[in-house]
């Protein structure tokens, strides 16, 4: 399979039937059987499952029949999305025994579009971390560095592709799930716009800034999953009716006529200048292929970190309130009811998911909702105007995704050091921008260092124009040695 | 200054009245709303509260519940959201209720309630606000543990909120059919008590009589009839008086009613209470409600029993009391109406169905459908007494026999022998009969009193012929007879 660049490739080999679907999955399965022992990015792998997959695709094609743009694409699935009659863990002990009974929208989408489900990923908890050392079932290494994390809360995807054990990995964005881990392992992390992605059949986390997308290992693969999985669901309400754009063909070679904005404040204070300086270079490079760049204010980021606690652990305590033990997963039982819930979430959940209930729960609380969810509420809002006001004079912001690049696994154990990693995310989530992480180069260590692109809502053709001529441009082809 | 043992204390109540709505399928989901199903069978994703599933809202249940706005005299809300009440509980599959707190769907309605005033104006009572919501499911509780059944999680309900404008029981109870009357207009609900489909929880406090302020308020719950709601508010009422009367103080707090003892005991004090923790539910953007909707809704509605009433008053020129029995269910209207416009009677019909119908409806604990009666049956029945072919007290017999029915009342009252055959009394010898026998056996008093001119002495002689009879002849052809026989 190394010798497949990235799934636009393999689509149009198998469509030419240069390739097969069940030997392209054969060289999946044994990229898997020699790096995910180091790696561990899976919690399930369903080989025959997929073996299945690939064997109809290959009937199917023989007999002439058209197949979808994903034909023979093995993909992983982040452990909180459902795909049905497999486990949906959540990298948690409370969902204990629970076996999705139907598949997320989007995992019938990558269905029928041809992809071949190879198993589901590693996560933080609930997708509540940004190292996915809060998995209470695994430990997930950077292929890059077995010693570092891959980044969370999908880390299991993002080490997966980046390890070319699949060409396409989905994860979940809530703060920046996707963009970190992407930065971390050196692919392409996309989190489209909020409503562009329906969220149905994804454990909600935080419902408001929940976002699933893809892990690829081009810009043109990352365009491509969108256009199968974007749409509206008649099964979630809060899913866009806009239109679906042709996505591939918003790929460009230059950037004439592009605003880049650039918020100094990102790069000079950035705490990795070596990190810094990767993104100051690929600006530059923007610059140089015709983009023009426009330096922007966004005065109330600073208060993202603080806004995003607040909201998304107030959702995240509701959400998670049906993990009751009552109906499915890990039920422990005591001599009452009312013991039983105390009892099964108290052993279920582990200690970061436990400090957000919390801390939603107080947020929400009759004493403290105005000063914190209320105020929370409309510090969002002035954000959202932020980038209003940002976008009327650029058409993309350029930052570093995260402030470093891989720490090592136990390096951050103070929970407040470990929320700073999507500093520059967030302020995306709260105001359903779409956004994605590209790799533009490595640090002194050769670990990846990824760069953040935000568009205004529903402009993800902007996005992907932006990042696939730079990409073109700096021609990395990063590849782990494992 | 008077002493709490001296003054004299009022109430005053809130009701809060949850109404199930019959909607095809549930408030967030395709799930079919019905009652009796299988433990758990009409659930999925969404109503079972599974991790991913996300709620959509039910169209029909906002034009449902725009219709119970309009038939309370509510605002319609042009925008609503959704909000989440969270807390735990087994039958509550998402550990939240999808509620709504503070952009009801309707507000500011009021009622015009059938009691009156010390001035003699009709009482009213503001409706501050009617919302959506979902239901839970139901616990059952058992020895060995508690079975959850899930088939009404997520039904469509109504929660309706008064204004704390209620006195008594009287009123309360007033409130309650007046609300009911107006619903059962709309089609929405089926209104039972019985099934659960009608709940209603009543806030109590008292105060010194001339007092502005609000008392301490107890939540009173689990009523299964109205009856039992005015009960439960009397026994609060003077529970509450009790205690400040001895001089005690009250408590907020949520007591339940006990239908069995007639009591209310102590459920849950206010420290007790939880904190809901309402926030604006994520899933669900607000949903807009054109002011088109709002007119094709209230154009599709039926005439109210409102405005019913008053053109039964003006057109039909009834008694009030009859006018408002008529207006109590609309299908007692419909049928008078129907039957009005085959024979241009109303107050005989009227008198008909507040009288007759309604001995029958409450006797057979019946519904009007069930009696099977058809408004030219009824027209037809009336025609024979006209014709006098049947007496007052022959049709009524003839009447109830018909019902559940589908024989003419001609062919029914022929089967009784009742029927009057004969184009009239003079013809028949058995009345010639009954008329000689009963002249021969008061001939010395009451025969005398008539001929002597004594009006009450006819009514007696006529009676006895009516006896002898067995109703079987108009009275009214009765005295000319009698006169000429007396006369001999
Ligand atoms: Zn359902």
């Amino acid at each position: 399979m190394p010798a497949i660049k990235d799934s636009f490739e393999l689509t149009k080999r198998f469509a030419a039937g240069e390739s097969s679907a069940e030997a392209t999955l054969q060289a999946a399965l044994r990229m898997i059987d020699a790096r995910e022992p180091r790696v561990g990015a899976f919690l399930h792998l369903d080989r025959e499952g997929a073996l299945a997959q690939a064997r109809d695709l290959d009937a199917r094609r023989k007999q002439g029949q058209k197949l979808g743009p994903l034909a023979a694409v093995p993909v992983a699935i982040k452990d909180n999305i459902h795909v049905a009659g497999q486990a949906t863990t959540c990298a948690s002990r409370m969902l204990e025994g629970f076996k999705a009974p139907y598949d997320a929208t989007v995992t019938a989408r990558l269905k029928a579009a041809g992809a071949i489900i190879l198993g589901k990923t590693n996560l933080d908890e609930f997708a509540m971390g940004s190292s996915c050392e809060n998995s209470a079932l695994k430990q997930t290494r950077n292929p890059f560095d077995l010693e570092r994390v891959p980044g969370g809360s999908s880390g299991g995807s993002a080490a997966a592709v980046a390890a070319r054990m699949a060409l396409m990995a989905l994860g979940s964005d809530t703060g920046g799930s996707i963009r970190e881990p992407a930065s971390f392992c050196g692919v392409v992390g996309l989190k489209p716009s909020y409503g562009r992605v329906s969220r149905y059949g994804l454990v909600a986390f935080a419902s408001s800034l929940d976002q699933i997308g893809p892990f690829t290992l081009s810009v043109r693969d990352a365009a491509l999953s969108l256009s199968v999985m974007a749409g509206e669901d008649p099964l979630d309400a809060t899913s866009s009716s806009e239109s679906v754009p042709d996505y591939l063909s918003a790929l460009r070679a230059d950037l004439k006529g592009l605003r880049v904005g650039v918020v100094r404040a990102y790069f000079d204070e950035c705490p990795n200048q070596d990190v810094a300086g990767r993104c100051r270079q690929a600006v530059e490079r923007m610059k140089a292929l015709g983009a023009e760049i426009v330096e922007i204010e966004l005065p109330r980021a600073k208060d993202g970190l603080a806004v995003y606690y607040v909201v998304a652990s107030a959702e995240a305590s509701s959400n998670l309130s049906r993990f009751d033990g009552v109906r499915y997963g890990l039920r422990e039982k005591t001599s009452s009811a009312i013991q039983n819930y105390f009892a099964t979430r108290g052993r279920g959940f582990g200690p970061e998911v436990k400090r957000r209930i919390m801390l939603g729960t107080h947020a929400l609380s009759a004493g403290a909702y105005d000063e914190f969810y209320g105020r929370a509420s409309k510090v969002r809002t002035l954000m959202v105007n932020d980038f209003k006001a940002a976008f009327a004079r650029c058409d993309v912001i350029a930052s570093p995704t995260a402030p470093f690049t891989a720490f090592k696994a136990g390096e951050k154990s103070d929970p407040l050091s470990m929320y700073l990693c999507d500093i520059y995310t967030i302020p995306a989530n709260l105001a359903g921008l779409c956004a994605l992480s590209m790799p533009v180069g490595v640090d002194a260590r050769g670990l990846p260092v990824g760069l953040q692109l935000q568009c205004a809502p529903y402009a993800e053709t902007t996005l992907f124009g932006a990042a696939g001529a730079l990409e073109s441009d700096l021609n990395l082809n990063l590849a782990p040695t494992l | 200054m008077a002493t709490a043992t001296t003054v004299d204390f009022e109430a005053v109540i809130g009701l809060e009245t949850h109404v199930q709505l019959k909607t095809r399928s549930k408030m967030f989901c395709s799930c079919k709303v019905e009652f009796g199903a299988p433990a758990n069978s009409l659930t999925c994703p969404v109503c079972l509260g599974l991790p991913g599933a996300l709620p959509v809202v039910n169209r029909q249940a906002i034009e449902f519940g725009i219709r119970v706005g309009l038939a309370l005299n509510c605002q319609i809300a042009h925008s609503i959201r959704f909000h989440r009440k969270n807390y735990f509980y087994p039958d509550l599959p998402k550990g939240y209720q999808i509620t709504q707190h503070d952009t009801p769907l309707c507000f500011d309605g009021v009622l015009e309630l059938p009691v009156r005033d010390a001035t003699g104006n009709p009482r009213v009572c503001r409706v501050t606000r009617a919302h959506l919501e979902e239901d839970a499911g139901k616990s059952i509780h058992l020895e060995g543990g508690t079975l959850v059944d899930l088939n009404r999680a997520g039904t469509p309900l109504v929660e309706i909120v008064s204004a704390p404008d209620l006195r008594n029981a009287e009123e309360a109870h007033a409130y309650l059919t007046t609300l009911k009357r107006n619903l059962s207009y709309l089609g929405v609900s089926e209104l039972s008590m019985e099934k659960g489909s009608l709940r209603c929880d009543a806030n109590v406090s008292i105060r010194p009589v001339g007092e502005s302020r609000f008392g301490t308020k107890v939540e009173v719950k689990n009523m299964n009839s109205f009856k039992s709601v005015a009960n439960a508010i009397n026994f609060e009422i003077q529970r509450q008086k009790r205690i400040l009367r001895a001089g005690g103080t009250l408590h907020q707090e949520t007591r339940l009613w006990d239908e069995d003892k007639l009591e209310t005991r102590s459920m849950r004090s206010k420290e007790e209470a939880n904190d809901y923790r309402y926030f604006p539910e994520p899933d669900l953007a607000p949903f807009e409600i054109g002011r088109g909707w709002i007119d094709e809704v209230r154009r599709s509605l039926p005439e109210l029993p409102e405005k019913r009433l008053l053109r039964y008053l003006d057109d039909f020129k009834l008694a009030r009391a009859e006018a408002d029995y008529l207006v109590t269910e609309r299908e007692l209207g419909d049928f008078f109406e129907a039957t009005v416009k085959l024979y241009d009677q109303p107050r005989k019909i009227a008198a008909w169905i507040s009288g007759e119908l309604t001995h029958a409806l409450s006797e057979r604990n019946a519904s009007l459908a069930d009696l099977k009666l058809e408004p030219a049956r009824l027209v037809e029945l009336i025609s024979l007494v006209e014709a006098r072919k049947l007496n007052n007290i022959t049709a009524k017999e003839v009447f109830h026999a018909m019902l559940g029915t589908s024989d003419s009342p001609e062919q029914v009252a022929r089967r009784m022998g009742k029927l009057i055959e004969a184009s009239g009394a003079a013809e028949d010898p058995a009345v010639a009969a009954a008329i000689a026998e009963v002249i021969a056996e008061f001939n010395d008093k009451a025969v005398k009193d008539f001929l002597e001119g004594k009006e009450a002495a006819l009514k007696f002689l006529v009676g006895q012929c009516m006896r002898k009879l067995k109703g079987k002849v108009d009275p009214k052809e009765l005295p000319p007879l009698i006169e000429k026989a007396a006369r001999g």
